[in-house]
């Protein structure tokens, strides 16, 4: 095997995996998790080389299916985004299929299966540069994503899953007229060749084009779970297996990432010689969910609905940033999604074991006891009893992680959600606006408002259900937890550390990736430039 | 021909999207069965609408780009079809469970007031 077909291995490695574990025998689930896990840790080391490649590559690298010539075939693209959302899902998979050893994967029939396949549409999706093929994988992951949302079955979670599928094959019928419209258009559905050639229409054409787009842009953005197209995904979300939530986690990113991958090239501020399509919008969008993302958080009344809303906390500042196009911004923007989506994901796996062994109704009881009076002189009674208790090793565990992970979504130092927030910040104020100052300087403001409130405010929530949570009558229930469910837990925590402490290196990064973002002529070149290798049919 | 695609189009979509914003489980994927033809026809009709134009090349006629139609939109609506039947199967599947788990073909799963 030649170097060149690593590009390709992130999509066929857990398609073959995933197809050959449903040949063994449901009972022998610890072989298939073995072997799951086995393959995702391989996707991971694969996923480290991408991101090597196109680190040290001096443009963006292509892989040619089929080797047909470019404008015929499909091409699949790595470049800097690319090959760090392909790096993100693998530390996720892993961090969620080790979870399901413990006990999750006796939840439901092949799970490592379906949870496979939803890495090849992931993978596919952040890697292919064809917008048809875009849209194959989307259905790929979406497919495996209505088996993964009803893992565990029980009522809530099918109701939930009926409605995740609905507006989910809603979205699909979109997201085809979009790529139809854009393809009666400019006669293209390469990504690189749309840019070229949308930039040159003119008249009805660029009516229909942004008509296109704008259909297109609504099935993206619910996606990421954009302000109003949102609704569906708290009750999905919190609905959803631990390490199901764990993985889905960066689904919503997926739709950052194609609005980064886009509309940024396609129709931003930098592409077009006419009028920028839906920027206001978006950063309008982006800023609604942010504030509707607050007020679900500080009205949670359950640890899984904190880390849905947290989710779209996440999603609305990423699009606001975005939205701004200020290339310094958008590279802090990265690194924060990076930071925010493994803090959700550890969050998501917390909320089993917290919960575990508890009355369901507690927390509800617990936050309407707050508001009545007389439970402080109970509290003042128990002090010289409660001296000296001994905290269990398993909860204070839980503890550290879920001060982690909260942190890591307020964005407070010394982790790296605090570091996301300040390049952000650092990059929107930091940097000279070229382009229109009132909108932009505007625009600055609100992010900076809306992102420091939902700091406080993700830490009065977290604050509140941590010490109901974590300080409350544990005596008789210590949460049993397994190894399996410590060590991702741990991985997931350590990562955003070591993410803290080699924040240069990792935002010089980013910042590439975002330069390149900027530049979308380096990527129309590398992908149309590249001409079929003769050499490249032959077999090794 | 134009008007009566658009026509058909049209009343597809809208019976489609009426239909699905019904409460019944049932009716909820007839529309999306309904809107998924609309779209279909859709993407058909975005390589342009040719009479007596083959999309695939004919050894007998000549090489001439103008006397075939494009074949690129006919196969992704093979696809697209496809796609949307394995969706559909599967929304079914979900749709009997959520039967069996709550007793009504309520997309709520509850009868609401009563």
């Amino acid at each position: 095997m030649t170097p060149a077909h690593i590009v390709i291995l992130p999509i066929v490695l857990p398609l073959l995996a995933g197809a050959g574990l449903l040949l063994i025998d449901e009972r022998r689930r610890a072989l298939k998790g073995s072997l799951a896990a086995g393959t995702v840790m391989v996707l991971l080391l694969v996923a480290m080389q991408l991101v090597r490649i196109a680190d040290t590559a001096a443009d963006i690298t292509t892989y040619r299916l089929g080797n047909w010539d470019t404008s015929f075939g499909i091409v699949l693209v790595l470049d800097r985004l690319s090959a760090l959302m392909v790096l993100l899902t693998a530390v996720l998979a892993v961090a969620a299929l080790v979870f399901a050893m413990a006990r999750w994967h006796r939840g439901g029939s092949h799970f490592h299966s379906i949870l496979l396949f939803l890495l090849v549409g992931l993978n596919g999706a952040f890697l292919t540069g064809d917008l048809f093929n875009l849209f194959v994988f989307l259905e790929v992951l979406l497919a495996a994503s209505y088996g993964l949302v009803l893992h565990g079955s029980g009522r809530l979670r099918v109701r939930a899953g009926l409605h995740y599928i609905a507006i989910n094959v809603a979205g699909a019928a979109l997201l085809l007229i979009g790529i139809s419209l854009l393809y009666g258009v400019t006669g293209t559905l390469n990504i690189a060749d749309l840019i070229v050639r949308v930039s040159a229409l003119s008249g009805t054409d660029r009516a229909l084009a942004n008509a296109g787009a704008g259909i297109l842009g609504i099935a993206l953005l619910l996606k990421a779970g954009m302000w109003p197209l949102c609704f569906w995904l708290v009750p999905a979300y919190s609905a959803a297996a631990a390490p199901v939530g764990a993985i889905f986690a960066v689904m919503t990113k997926l739709g950052v990432y194609t609005v980064l991958r886009l509309w940024l090239p396609l129709f931003g501020a930098q592409a077009l010689p006419w009028a920028p399509l839906g920027g206001n919008w978006l950063l309008l969008g982006g800023a609604v969910t942010l504030v509707y993302g607050i007020v679900g958080v500080l009205s949670a009344q359950r640890l899984s609905q904190l880390a849905s809303y947290s989710v779209l906390v996440s999603s609305g500042t990423l699009l606001a940033v975005v939205a701004t196009g200020q290339t310094a911004g958008i590279a802090g923007a990265l690194f924060y999604l990076v930071s925010s989506t493994l803090g959700i994901s550890t969050l998501f796996l917390l909320i089993e074991l917290l919960e575990r062994g508890r009355d369901p109704t507690a927390d509800l009881l617990a936050i309407t006891r707050e508001s009545l009076p007389g439970e402080e002189d109970d509290a003042d009674d128990d002090v010289d009893e409660e001296v000296g208790i001994v905290i269990p090793g398993s909860l204070a565990f839980l503890g550290m992680a879920f001060a982690g992970s909260a942190l890591l979504l307020a964005g407070l130092p010394p982790l790296s959600g605090f570091l996301g927030k300040v390049a952000i910040l650092h990059g929107l104020f930091g940097a000279d606006s070229s382009l229109d100052g009132v909108a932009i300087d505007r625009a600055r403001w609100i992010i900076l408002t809306l992102l420091l409130l939902s700091g406080l405010v993700t830490v009065i929530a977290g604050s509140r259900i941590g010490v109901r949570t974590l300080w409350g009558e544990f005596d008789r229930n210590v949460p049993d937890v397994s190894p399996f469910e410590i060590a991702p837990i741990t991985l997931l925590v350590v990562l955003c550390v070591g993410l803290t402490l080699s924040a240069g290196p990792v935002l010089r990064y980013m910042e590439e990736t975002a330069a390149l973002l900027q530049a979308p002529a380096t990527y129309v070149e590398g992908v149309l430039g590249s001409s079929p290798d003769p050499e490249g049919l032959r077999l090794p | 021909m134009e008007v009566i695609l658009a026509l058909a189009i049209g009343i597809l979509a809208g019976a489609g999207v009426w239909l699905m914003l019904r409460p019944r489980t049932f009716e909820v994927i007839l529309g999306m069965s309904f809107v998924s033809y609309a779209v279909n026809l859709f993407i058909f009709s975005m390589g342009r609408l040719r009479v007596n134009a083959a999309p695939v090349l004919d050894p007998g006629r000549t090489a001439d780009p103008a006397s075939y139609a494009d074949p690129l939109p006919q196969a992704l609506v093979l696809t697209a079809i496809v796609i949307g039947f394995a969706t559909t199967a599967l929304f079914l599947v979900v749709l009997l469970a959520a039967r069996g788990w709550t007793g009504t073909d309520h997309v709520d799963g509850t009868e609401g007031g009563e």
